[in-house]
């Protein structure tokens, strides 16, 4: 098996063995990147010297502590990962897929990143992302879409479509992604691999570039779910730089990972089996349900009654707190600036231009939500029944330790299908958005394919705090079940006319 | 609360929302804008259906509480590192338009 085929826990194993060396690894997945993503377009930056800077440094502490294995050694020394492009890495380009910040490149780094570098990562690059966060297939990148592996015809879902594309097709061996309102959830089910949004205040934002900030966290997208436990402990934790990020401790979530589920309390909500969702997602997720049955699982039917009202409340405030938050582009201290008449004419004209529609869309949406005579009946109403939603699980959470639902309604859908009805494309959020909104966690796990072939994700949501639950259902799951292991048949043979390596863009 | 929520935006609307934003917008933005915000602002009135007279809202699901640390001086980032990005510098600041008027 090829290095880029390894998780994360595999590549570790390698090179603690001494089989290969870290730049060997990094090498063979900057190779696959050069052949593979001129097709894919998951990554919008690649840093090969960076990444090879890094490796080099992580094999001389391999060396180091085989000479002496007194010699400390970081939990990931030389792993390569691939960093969703709204995540600052310090002096490395950050767009958020955005004309607007084309050319800036931080000067300092995110909380999240500063640590994965002191734990021996390999920065890859910087993947394709929704302009700032902001859609559901990947297609509101100001750079292009990215493809879905399994599908060269079809989105990988989004905001965290690139991060979710390169994990699947090996481009790198686990990503962060953010999830604003299933934005790491989503892509990671619609591309196969695992995604968990952590407890909003459990990974410092510090260093994310801002979208809804009530909202936003960042979270790893990976081959399997040990992998996922793996980058959380590394990410997660209280940081002085972000006073919303939660002062508990960090357990040990490795220790969560068992494979059986006696004990375990698992709700299923009926609220989140709604007509005109694609029937072969609803076998799946029943299916799924048996195996955690079968598994040890006490299995309850608990409601969450205010879910219908869940996508118009987050479509409120996130795009309320996206106009605010995005005030802060005006061409004068960072990004692009379009030279007007007058200060505001520039404000006017390099917003109009560096933004795209969805992002002019939801920042007009917001600032009319927030906007004189408007208040009450828009923002304040959405974030009362946020607090119904709220109640909800916390409610269902007296009774159960997850809840267990389909991540998305459907698999993944056509390129450009949606892009001209944006309620259509906001309804791909369906299930993920209620614990954005509750503050919960949550992950998705591979659950089987539909008759075109096409991956379905599980959703498992826990309570706050409550990782360690969300990532024992998905071991346990994942360990019962093949789906894991099936890998897009990305090759050129499977794909004639598209010849690799090319340069090629599509899109 | 305003009966008349989730009307139709006119094109009057869009361009005050858009000035209040400061967006430039074409006519054919202004028009696209006014007939999709319309339809988003239809689907918000399903939340008018939800009881919330005794809900207290929502701003942030943590624990309201204070975060404090020492007031101690840290070390600043250099001044060139804050510059590089800017679309204009003079002098060591950013360089802008007049803000106010002779």
């Amino acid at each position: 098996m090829a290095p880029h085929a390894w998780t994360i826990h595999e590549t570790l194993e390698h090179l603690r063995r001494g089989e290969i060396s870290a730049v060997e690894v990094t090498e063979d997945y900057l190779t696959r990147i050069e052949a593979l993503d001129p097709i894919l377009h998951a990554y919008l930056t690649v840093t090969p010297d960076l990444a090879l800077a890094q490796a080099r440094e992580a094999d001389e502490r391999w060396v180091a502590w085989r000479r002496d294995p007194t010699t400390p050694l970081p939990p990931l020394n030389g792993i390569p990962l691939a960093i969703k492009d709204v995540i600052c890495v310090q002096g490395v380009r950050c767009t958020c897929g955005s004309r607007i910040l084309e050319n800036f490149v931080p000067p300092y780094e995110a909380t999240a990143i500063v640590r994965l570098r002191e734990a021996g990562a390999v920065f890859l690059g910087k993947t394709n992302t929704d302009e700032f966060a902001m859609g559901s297939s990947t297609e509101n990148s100001a750079f292009g879409p990215t493809r879905n592996p399994w599908d060269l015809e079809r989105v990988p879902g989004g905001s965290s479509g690139g991060s979710a594309a390169a994990v699947a097709a090996d481009l790198c061996a686990g990503a962060l992604g953010t999830d604003t309102g299933g934005s790491v959830r989503q892509p990671a089910a619609l591309c196969g691999v695992v995604g968990l949004k952590p407890t909003y205040g459990r990974v410092s934002r510090y260093g994310l570039v801002a979208y809804g900030s009530s909202l936003d966290q960042i979270g790893p997208i990976t081959k399997d779910v040990w992998d996922a436990a793996i980058l959380l402990q590394w990410i997660a934790g209280p940081d002085p730089r972000d006073a919303t990020s939660w002062p508990a401790p960090v357990p040990d979530y490795t220790r969560a990972l068992i494979p059986d589920l006696k004990g375990v309390r698992v709700g299923v909500p009926p609220e989140y089996f709604i007509p005109g969702m694609q029937p072969e997602v609803e076998g799946a997720v029943r299916e799924a349900i048996e195996v955690l049955a079968e598994l040890g699982a006490e299995v309850i039917e608990v409601s969450l009654p205010h879910t219908a009202y869940a996508l118009p409340t987050y479509y409120m405030i996130a795009p309320a707190e996206a106009s605010a938050n995005l005030a802060r582009y005006d061409g004068v201290k960072y990004g692009l600036r379009i030279q007007g008449e007058t200060i505001w004419d520039t404000y006017r004209l390099t917003r109009g231009y560096g933004f795209g529609p969805e992002v002019k869309r939801r920042i007009m949406l917001g600032t009319y939500a927030l906007s004189a005579g408007y208040y009450d009946a828009y923002y304040l109403k959405a974030q009362k029944v946020r607090t119904l939603i709220r109640r909800d699980f916390e409610q269902a959470f007296e009774r159960v330790d997850v809840m267990v639902c389909p991540t998305s309604p459907t698999t993944a859908f056509r390129l450009g299908e949606r892009t001209s009805d944006p309620l259509q494309m906001y309804l791909a959020d369906i299930f993920t958005i209620t614990a954005n909104l509750a503050g919960i966690c949550g992950i998705s796990v591979p659950c089987g394919f539909d008759s075109q072939g096409l991956p379905i994700g599980l959703q498992i949501l826990g309570p706050a705090l409550g990782e360690e639950k969300i990532l024992r259902v998905a071991y346990a799951y994942e360990q019962a079940t093949p789906w894991h292991h099936r890998r897009p048949p990305l090759t050129a043979i499977d794909h004639p006319g598209r010849s690799l390596g090319s340069g090629e863009r599509f899109g | 609360m305003p009966e008349e929520v989730a009307m139709a935006l006119s094109r009057e609307e869009v361009e005050h929302i858009a000035e209040l934003a400061k967006l430039a917008l074409t006519d054919e933005e202004k028009s696209l804008y006014a007939e999709q915000l319309s339809a988003i602002l239809g689907y918000f009135r399903k939340l008018q259906e939800v009881d919330t007279s005794d809900i207290p809202p929502t701003a942030t699901v943590l624990p309201i509480r204070n975060v404090f640390r020492p007031d101690e001086p840290g070390e600043p980032m250099p001044r060139e590192w804050l510059l590089q990005n800017a679309p204009a510098q003079a002098d060591g600041c950013f360089q802008v338009q007049p803000v106010l008027e002779e």
